[in-house]
């Protein structure tokens, strides 16, 4: 492919599709995990407790990734897993990203007295550690999947804000903006039409790293056993069991980890890819 | 009879400062008037003054600005955007940033036509096509379908004076428009600019800081310093015989075109103090 002058253009990246496949595995994994699994993600099976992977010698091909130290089948247990951490990832993320980013365009764009609380509420939100600040949220909500989600929302709004009011501000300052100005449009119309537009590949490359962010947050309160009730199969809660039988049973701790780790990272690289891919002048 | 005249415009910081001090000037229907001053004398400031987009830390705190005879500080908000929108055009100083880098160039241009004059999209756009024709773009279709950092900044101040062109307005303030390009870009964009001007029969205030360019383009001419108004004469009447001290050293510190070696004079202190305290007189003079 060729632009307007000939240069050749940046073929979509690799990254972009490794990390949008793993996200797409995911997703199908997660909605058809009642179909997919081989077992129920809570029976136990005292006798089937520990064993290997399927490559290890003394597995049980019908545990393809092994068991745990109850016997639960570790693979049910992961696909389940899957359905609670992209619940949160998408409606967290989603809901964070509209919440931050809308203030910060009314900061960054409207300035004058709404900047003024904004920005004010930005700083002192800055004060606490975020994990405390979660783990304080849900001691105070209770836990539970909407818990987990508010909590998400009102701690990380100011990681869009802060950004998308600068990114408003700075487009607030060019010609373009003078010029829709005097050709009278809305204020609003102006906001929503030339400068969104400018902020979007940054928000969106925001919104994706927030997905991992909230799945990483997830796994943490799982990990602590805050999120929800003990008996649902989370990843974070399998990480946290892992742990205490990581001479015996590897297995149990690895597979977990390595499906935040995986998703987390392709997060993060699908919002990179994705914001070259919003952005005209790279495109 | 005269389309644009400011009376007494005066513009603050929010501090107090003045920025503009009692500004009075007038653009006649069809005239090209030229703004000239150093940077910082607050030309860009009349046009926003003028176009309504100061900026939040300036307030216009007095004056009047007759647009077609109708003072446009007593209408409602909303009518004087309109009005303002209907009649007066901008050809910004950067055309870097003077479009969206995010929008084709095509809806850039069409906007006003259909959100202020409510024309339908497609004759527009054949509107577009045939003023892109006019400030000489090939192929218009494309460029209209182009994004702005796929033309060169030439082509894109040719778009911007295209865009203002667009509605007809009565009225076209052009702040530097050719102080971001290179020279022979320069020639070609004024050169266009004055073309335009003539067969739409625009009123434009040509805001500059050089006067090598005044007498190209403008019949006449105000020269500010420090937001208030030194000069205001005729382009033949100025080159001849600049009436202030001021006047005369900037015309000397101007490059001649018959001579663009010879020795320049920077505007010697002397004259900046003398002109400092005519200014400080003059607020003194105000405040009593
Ligand atoms: N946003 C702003 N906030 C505060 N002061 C400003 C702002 N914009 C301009 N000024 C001040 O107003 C004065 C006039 O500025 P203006 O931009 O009109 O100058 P100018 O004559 O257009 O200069 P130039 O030739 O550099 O464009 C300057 O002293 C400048 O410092
Ligand atoms: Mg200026």
């Amino acid at each position: 492919m060729r632009d307007a002058r000939g240069q050749v253009r940046r073929m979509p990246g690799l990254r972009l599709w490794l990390s949008g496949s793993w996200l797409l595995i995911l997703i199908l994994a997660a909605v058809f995990a009642p179909m997919i699994s081989p077992h129920d993600p809570l029976e136990q099976d005292l006798f089937a407790a520990r064993l290997p992977p399927f490559w290890q010698q003394g597995a049980d091909p019908a545990f393809l990734l092994g068991t745990d130290s109850l016997g639960r089948d570790l693979l049910s247990r992961m696909l389940y897993g899957a359905r609670l951490a992209l619940t949160v990832a998408l409606v967290a993320g989603t809901l964070t990203c509209l919440v931050g980013a809308t203030l910060g365009l009314i900061a960054g764009y409207y300035r004058g007295w709404a900047d003024l609380v904004i920005s004010r509420l930005v700083d002192i939100w800055m004060a606490f550690p975020p994990v405390l600040f979660a783990i304080l949220l849900i001691a105070v909500l209770g836990t539970g999947l909407t818990s987990i989600i508010v909590a998400i929302v009102v701690i990380d709004w100011t990681r869009f804000s802060r950004v998308v009011r600068a990114e408003a501000m700075s487009q607030g300052a060019m010609d373009y903006v003078a010029s829709a100005q005097v050709a009278g449009r809305s204020r609003l119309g102006i906001a929503l039409a030339e400068i969104l537009p400018n902020v979007l590949p940054t928000i969106v490359a925001l919104l994706t790293l927030e997905m991992g962010i909230a799945v990483i947050v997830e796994a943490i309160l799982s990990f602590v056993n805050l999120s929800i009730s003990t008996d649902q199969p989370t990843w974070g809660g399998m990480i946290a069991e892992g742990r205490t039988s990581i001479y015996q049973a590897w297995w149990v701790l690895v597979f977990p980890l390595a499906a935040l780790f995986l998703t987390v990272l392709s997060f993060s690289q699908l919002g990179e890819g994705l914001k070259d891919y919003f952005d005209p002048v790279l495109r | 009879m005269s389309y644009l005249t400011t009376k007494d415009l005066t513009v603050r910081l929010r501090n107090g400062a003045p920025l503009l001090r009692k500004v009075s000037l007038a653009v006649k229907s069809g005239e090209v008037r030229a703004l000239v001053g150093e940077s910082g004398a607050g030309k860009s400031m009349i046009g926003k003054a003028v176009l309504g987009i100061l900026p939040r830390a300036a307030k216009l705190t007095g004056g009047e600005i007759l647009l077609d005879g109708e003072d446009l500080l007593t209408l409602p908000p909303k009518q004087r955007r309109a009005k303002i929108g209907a009649k007066v055009a901008l050809i910004p100083q950067d055309p870097l940033t003077a479009l969206n880098p995010s929008r084709r160039v095509g809806p850039q241009i069409t906007d006003r036509l259909v959100d202020i004059l409510g024309w339908k999209r497609k004759e527009a756009e054949d509107r577009a096509v045939e003023l892109l024709d006019e400030v000489h773009i090939q192929s218009p279709e494309r460029v209209m379908r182009s994004y702005p950092h796929e033309l060169s900044g030439g082509m894109r101040q040719r778009i911007l004076i295209a865009s203002a062109f667009a509605a007809e307005p009565k009225l076209i303030i052009a702040d530097e428009p050719t102080t971001a390009l290179d020279v022979t870009v320069q020639k070609q964009i004024l050169k266009l600019i004055r073309e335009m001007q003539e067969r739409h029969d625009t009123a434009l205030l040509f805001v500059t800081h050089d006067l090598g360019v005044v007498s190209k383009i403008s019949q006449s001419l105000t020269v500010l310093y420090a937001g208030k108004v030194i000069e205001e004469t005729d382009v033949r009447t100025f080159f001849a015989a600049p009436k202030h001290a001021y006047s005369r050293a900037l015309l000397a510190a101007t490059p001649k075109y018959t001579d663009p070696d010879g020795s320049l004079m920077p505007v010697p202190d002397s004259i900046i103090s003398e002109v400092e305290q005519e200014v400080a007189a003059f607020d003194a003079q105000l405040k009593r």
